[in-house]
């Protein structure tokens, strides 16, 4: 490990050394709590010269990724970050950016969506991007959050994928305390993981001029969303590849979704974020106690993962899905919980899935909270539920 | 899919993200079936004040090397013609001539 140094890191900044790390050539982003100490160290990076890159100080969050649309049209390597109401302000620009076919990376400190105002983490910014076409990963933990990072350029960047891609913690619980972490003591090795090559995507060339973003008239822009749908289903092979040659090259070992004490286990807790790392401590508190679950992790959430997922669930009696956003009106309002659903029908398993809603607004959730939601579940099954009507909105007054 | 109309590129044949990657093409793309009334300029009234050829925002307004010799004896060195590929009959042109030569006839297709 003479390569790496172990150093104290928030999420955010973990975010930031990460953004260095891949020496990323523009960085244009607005800050916001809880995403802001992510800009103010890669302004300190740039300030002593340890990165060479462009900031582009903007007046919001609309702008921020706006120049990082034209700066990654350029053939730039680029960066941002942002955090709800500043995600919410981007939101058409996801979908210029994903269409456009330009592989920005941009860290999420998850924040809870205004009204009214919570500065306070949860996932409802990050599910609201769902359909804007930009792979979707979320990190439980400081380590992942540098290393997904430095993956998502690798798979966002490769000819077969050019989308953008977005790597998610929770605001606050992550990105606010530190933890050890790994970076590399000298960039070389990272870039050596994710070269900056000539760019794979239609560039921005005075000598060489395009147009793009004209207009696609019902002739023609249908096809281009096609080209996205396939994009976005490459990505899961380009991901698989970029995971694997990670682990190899560096040691850490990382997929789409990620288990603990699933052997033997016929009931699974699935969550996703830092709410993984209560929901080990959870299941290790039952297993004293002789009660034997065992814990999923998504994370990555676009692409749906549902190869892996389901060679996990086949083999559950149910699966207890903590959702940690709300998808008002839905046909079930846990916005995991639907996809699992529909991934659980599609190749007919007879898995129970049992929604639950928690940590809205930051609403703390604690090892004793997730004991009570699987002996919830477990009274459930026994009266012959197999997937819940609605949520269980766990902890509401 | 309507069966008269061509076949048009798929999604595999076409630049991804909807870029654009050879400058000028806008040439290939004819705007002449907007049209709905018909520029015609008449030779005999045309004084050649070029006011057409600069309104025209097309530009679809052309000076061919043409003589031309009017029934007043006047003798021309150019004509100008409308290219109707690309007219989209704004009228324009219409409007701006200072002599009225321009007629804006409706096409019925």
């Amino acid at each position: 490990m003479s390569e790496w140094i172990r150093i104290p890191l928030t999420s955010n900044y973990a975010a930031a050394y990460a953004a260095k790390d891949v020496d990323v050539d523009v960085v244009a982003a607005y800050p916001i709590t809880p995403q802001t100490p992510v800009v103010e160290r890669i302004a300190e990076f740039i300030a002593n010269g340890e990165l060479q890159a462009e900031m582009i100080h903007v007046e919001s969050e609309h702008t921020a990724l706006s120049a990082c649309i034209g700066a990654a049209a350029t053939g730039a390597r680029v960066f941002t970050a942002t955090s709800a109401q500043g995600l919410e302000l981007m939101h058409e620009l996801l979908f210029i950016a994903s269409g456009l076919r330009l592989p920005i990376v941009m860290a999420i400190a998850a924040r809870a969506l205004s009204a009214p105002l919570s500065i306070w983490g949860d996932y409802s910014d990050v599910m609201a991007t769902r359909d804007s076409s930009w792979i979707t990963m979320i990190a439980s933990t400081a380590q992942e959050v540098y290393d997904s990072i430095i993956q998502a350029y690798k798979a966002a960047e490769h000819s077969d994928v050019l989308l953008p891609a977005m790597v998610a913690y929770d605001g606050f619980m992550m990105s606010h305390t530190y933890e050890p972490v790994y970076v590399a003591k000298d960039r070389s090795i990272i870039l050596e993981f994710v070269p900056k090559k000539k760019p794979s995507w239609n560039i921005l060339d005075p000598d060489k001029p395009i147009t793009i973003g004209a207009v696609g008239n019902p002739d023609w822009y249908y096809e281009f969303k096609y080209q996205q749908v396939v994009a976005m289903e490459n990505s899961r092979s380009v991901l698989r590849q970029v995971f694997e040659e990670f682990s190899k090259k560096f040691g850490r070992w990382y997929n789409f979704i990620e288990t603990y004490n699933m052997d033997g286990s016929d009931i699974a807790i699935l969550t996703y974020g830092g709410l993984y790392g209560t929901a080990i401590e959870a299941v290790d508190i039952m297993k004293k106690q002789g009660l034997n679950v065992g814990t999923i992790k998504l994370r990555v959430f676009r692409p749906w993962p549902e190869e892996e997922l389901l060679k996990i669930l086949k083999s559950l009696k149910a699966v207890i899905v903590i959702d940690r956003a709300i998808s008002f009106g839905a046909a079930l309002e846990g916005p995991v919980a639907m996809e699992v659903l529909t991934s659980v029908y599609k190749k007919g398993l007879s898995t129970a899935l049992h929604s639950y809603i928690a940590s809205i607004g930051q609403r703390a959730v604690m090892e004793e909270d997730i004991i009570a939601i699987v002996k919830k579940s477990l009274e459930l099954l026994e009266k012959g539920v197999v997937i819940t009507e609605k949520p269980v909105y766990w902890g509401v007054r | 899919m309507t069966s008269h109309v061509k076949r048009l590129a798929g999604w595999r044949e076409i630049p991804i993200g909807g870029a654009i990657i050879q400058p000028g093409n806008s040439a290939e793309r004819f705007t002449g079936d907007w049209r709905v009334f018909k520029p015609v300029i008449n030779q005999d009234k045309c004084v050649r004040c070029y006011l057409c050829w600069v309104y025209c925002p097309e530009p679809a307004v052309k000076i061919v090397d043409k003589p031309y010799k009017a029934s007043s004896g006047r003798e021309w060195k150019v004509t100008f013609e409308i290219d109707y590929n690309y007219c989209k009959g704004c009228g324009i042109c219409v409007e701006e001539c200072p002599v009225k030569a321009i007629d804006f006839i409706e096409e019925v297709k």
